[in-house]
């Protein structure tokens, strides 16, 4: 099905406003493991460059390719963004801080 | 009238060279002649854990987030029940058995506001304050995960779109 004006981009989101060509700076993040997180990758913090108009998700898929044992807490740990919890769906823009939270245990 | 609010909230990350939680602060902070009670919860080290000796607790931080979480929190918990003042105070680095870990004090002119709230502000560091504690035995660590976190995340995944990402590769309709 496609909506008059949109661009659908095969991740089954219709992203209006994404013009079609590189012409958009890629953006730099920083990302940050903690604790088991940071045992599986052997770092505390990363960066990556990505395409404008990327969400947390893809980032993620990226950080899971550069480092394929993030894969064993994948489907138990939580992304932030700039210290606020924040869905896969999130986009992302340059100097955003995005960090890998597995689960947490407190007091 | 939310930031006079805050003032009346202590949230102390305390580094690992901070040594014990200095208990008194945080009681003597809370304490107010408008209250009847002070309401108090003390986290400690147990020695045991499934039949294994448990040697030490080593806790880290994300601690710009998670100090921004506890005065969220303490936000909440004014939202929900009349209180006077509130305090939460975590330490990080090793605690060793029988030693505390976190603590929270809540005064209220009430007795029943402040226990409640107490009881809030820790199952919230339980389930959403990026602190992580790993079990140290004799002959191996683990690092530990809170259910309340667990509960939680499975709970928001179920509401969350980008949730579905992941199940479509199995032939789901």
């Amino acid at each position: 099905m496609e909506i008059a004006g949109g661009l659908n981009d095969g991740t089954g989101e219709m992203n209006e406003s994404k013009v079609e060509n590189s012409a958009g700076q890629d953006i730099k993040i920083k990302v940050l493991f903690f604790a088991r997180a940071r045992d599986l990758t052997g770092v505390s913090e990363t960066s990556l460059e990505m395409p404008d108009g990327s969400t947390a998700g893809d980032c993620m898929r990226n950080l899971l390719v550069k480092f394929p044992s993030l894969q064993e807490i994948y489907n138990s740990m939580v992304l932030a963004i700039n210290e606020e919890y924040a869905a896969e769906s999130t986009l992302l823009t340059s100097k955003d801080e995005l960090a890998i939270i597995p689960p947490i245990s407190g007091g | 009238m939310a930031s006079a609010a805050a003032e009346m909230d202590l949230v102390d990350i305390l580094d690992a060279s901070s040594g014990p939680i200095d208990i008194a602060r945080y009681v003597d902070f809370v304490r107010d002649p408008a209250a009847s009670a002070i309401a108090t919860f003390e986290g400690t080290t147990r020695d045991t854990f499934e039949g294994k000796l448990v040697e030490e607790l080593r806790y880290e931080a994300y601690v710009p987030m998670a100090a921004r979480r506890l005065a969220a929190i303490c936000a909440e918990a004014r939202g929900s029940w009349p209180l006077l003042r509130l305090a939460v105070a975590h330490r990080l680095g090793t605690v060793g058995v029988g030693e505390a870990s976190v603590f929270v004090a809540a005064s209220a002119v009430h007795r029943a506001e402040a226990m409640e709230a107490c009881r809030y502000l820790i199952d919230e560091v339980k389930a959403s304050v990026p602190i992580w504690k790993k079990e140290v035995y004799e002959n191996g660590e683990v690092w530990k995960e809170n259910k309340e976190f667990l509960e939680r995340r499975a709970a928001h995944h179920e509401m969350d779109p980008a949730h579905e990402l992941k199940e479509t590769s199995n032939g789901e309709d």
